[in-house]
């Protein structure tokens, strides 16, 4: 099957021709393939802002293309709009961006300018708020009266109510409280497993990402240092930690366990697989 | 787009005129214009010119970054040139048409104008060019503390003007990532009349100015934490004291006021 997004050969560079020039993704090439949950993981500075900026069309490529569909982006510059209620990109810290008086009027901001009116668009702003879980007595209050983890919700569902074949998230989970974090990755799981859409997962975290996504694709300095499964990946461990970058806690576990001499692989990423591991040694009569 | 704003930007760098005091430069800035605005005939806008270049070159900041600074005030350098140049009165014409009239008296007008605006905004940009934000306020404080025996508050004053400074490029910042916020959901900045398009303003300023209060209750909070309270005994980590060099400008921008001075008189 054809991938939902290719991104070819894309470079960006700010500030072309001045003393400041620098290029924050240089060749990057990788596909996201259809109903995928794929996780992007870098430092700051690694080009990770810039390059999910271009998937919707916000930003423009110094060189190399992005094909939704098998279809450039650009192909059409008038009608940029399109791709941007196609792939959904929801900013870190969304909760700033909202501006209506009412929960319910914000979330309807996307799918109005979409062009969707009565039932319709009515439909597309109660839908989203359930998969986020916004109560309908919420939709009347003053987005401002909420608390910031709603708030949140509120703005991830101003773009989930356009119904985006692909959905961007930029850290969502920054700078929530543990319970917070774990609430609102488990709207996202259930919205992906119950609608099969596309989800491009940003993080830090790689225990986050390791819980939730199908592949992850690892950026370092504009470049895409790897991309596989996450055992693919975390197999890699050494590799990863040499390049600044962290692997999740349990693996760290693993590896240390390894490097001490006992008989397991190091690419293990959950809690589950480690036990598993483990106490197939026991019953091996090897280890510890 | 919104980056792209450079006016009166500071350049850092390590020149002669970056070492100078502010409140030397912003002296030689006074006397630069009370220079500039008694200058006549082309021997002193000749002196003037020859000054500006001396300081460009020990600047380092570079003519081009001077000349860009000119391209807001194209309309501005324009107008006044074509109305100086067609309504100047005069007993002889080139010229008639109507009531524009165009003398040889007029052109010189002209172009002695254009060359004032022309000299006038790259010699106050080459100060803010070569003095950081906070160096300037640091300068204005201290030229304006005798003000404070008739009441005025400048400390405040030039809190106020430092805090503005400090925030505009967080603000530019802000914007910028709002407006790609609400682009992401479809918003639509460029088409439509000017009613539609002040309307679409609203999904940006709302938030811009939410966060604005935001950031400013946070850096009170911040100021307050640190036990600020006004300028009252407050003393600097950079004590602004004269040199050598600031001596030296400060006699030189002196001297050409005087040669300007006198270049006028000896003129007319």
């Amino acid at each position: 099957m054809e991938p939902i997004l290719q991104v070819k050969d894309l470079t960006h560079t700010y500030g072309a021709g001045t003393p400041f020039q620098r290029s924050a993704v240089e060749h990057m090439s990788f596909d996201v393939n259809e109903g995928e949950f794929l996780g992007i993981i870098g430092h700051t500075g690694s080009g990770k802002s810039t390059l999910i900026q271009h998937l919707n069309g916000l930003l423009q490529p110094t060189a190399g293309e992005i094909l939704l569909r098998g279809k450039n982006i650009w192909a059409e510059p008038k009608k940029i709009r399109e791709v941007r209620f196609k792939v959904g990109l929801v900013f870190q810290y969304p909760e700033y961006q909202l501006f209506e008086e009412t929960v319910y009027k914000d979330i309807a901001f996307g799918p109005a300018n979409q062009g969707k009116t009565g039932d319709e668009l009515d439909h597309a702003v109660r839908e989203a708020a359930k998969l986020v879980g916004i109560r309908d007595d919420q939709l009347e209050k003053s987005p401002f009266e909420l608390s910031g983890g709603q708030k949140r919700r509120v703005a991830l569902a101003g773009v989930l109510a356009m119904e985006p074949e692909v959905l961007v998230l930029d850290e969502p989970t920054a700078g929530l409280d543990p319970a917070g974090r774990e609430n609102l990755m488990a709207n996202i799981r259930d919205y992906h497993r119950n609608k099969g859409k596309t989800i491009i997962l940003v993080s830090h975290s790689m225990d986050e990402i390791a819980r939730n996504v199908d592949r992850i694709l690892v950026l370092k300095n504009a470049h895409v240092l790897m991309q596989g499964t996450p055992a693919e990946v975390f197999a890699r461990g050494e590799e990863l930690l040499s390049a600044g970058l962290d692997v999740p806690q349990i693996t760290r576990i693993a590896m240390e366990l390894k490097r001490r001499g006992v008989d397991i692989d190091p690419a293990v990423y959950t809690v589950e697989a480690l036990e598993r591991q483990l106490l197939a040694l026991r019953k091996g009569g090897a280890g510890c | 787009m919104l980056k792209d704003i450079t006016l009166g930007q500071y350049f850092p760098g390590n020149s002669i005129a970056h070492k100078l005091d502010p409140r030397t430069k912003i002296l030689l800035v006074t006397l630069y214009i009370i220079a500039l605005f008694s200058a006549k005939g082309w021997m002193g806008y000749a002196v003037m010119a020859v000054t500006l270049a001396a300081c460009v070159k020990v600047s380092h900041v570079g003519l081009r970054a001077l000349v860009r600074g000119l391209k807001p005030l194209v309309f501005i350098i324009a107008f006044t040139g074509i109305l100086n140049m067609f309504f100047t009165p005069d007993t002889h014409y080139l010229w008639e048409w109507g009531i524009l009239r165009v003398s040889v008296k007029g052109i010189e007008n002209a172009l002695f104008m254009v060359i004032r605006i022309m000299l006038l905004v790259m010699g106050t940009f080459l100060m803010t060019y070569t003095t950081s934000p906070i160096r300037l306020t640091d300068g204005l404080e201290s030229l304006l503390n005798p003000l404070k025996k008739i009441h005025v508050p400048v400390h405040e004053l030039a809190m106020m003007m430092a805090i503005a400074l400090r925030f505009i490029p967080t603000l530019i910042e802000e914007t910028d990532k709002i407006m790609s916020a609400q682009k992401a959901r479809g918003a639509d900045f460029d088409s439509g009349n000017i009613f539609q398009k002040a309307k679409a303003l609203v999904p940006i300023l709302v938030p811009l100015f939410i966060s604005a209060f935001r950031r400013a209750d946070e850096l009170a909070t911040a100021m307050e934490c640190r036990c600020y309270h006004g300028g009252e005994g407050r003393t600097k980590l950079h004590v602004l004291k004269y040199q050598r060099r600031d001596y030296v400008a400060l006699t030189g921008g002196t001297v050409i006021l005087a040669l300007v001075v006198v270049l006028r008189r000896l003129g007319t």
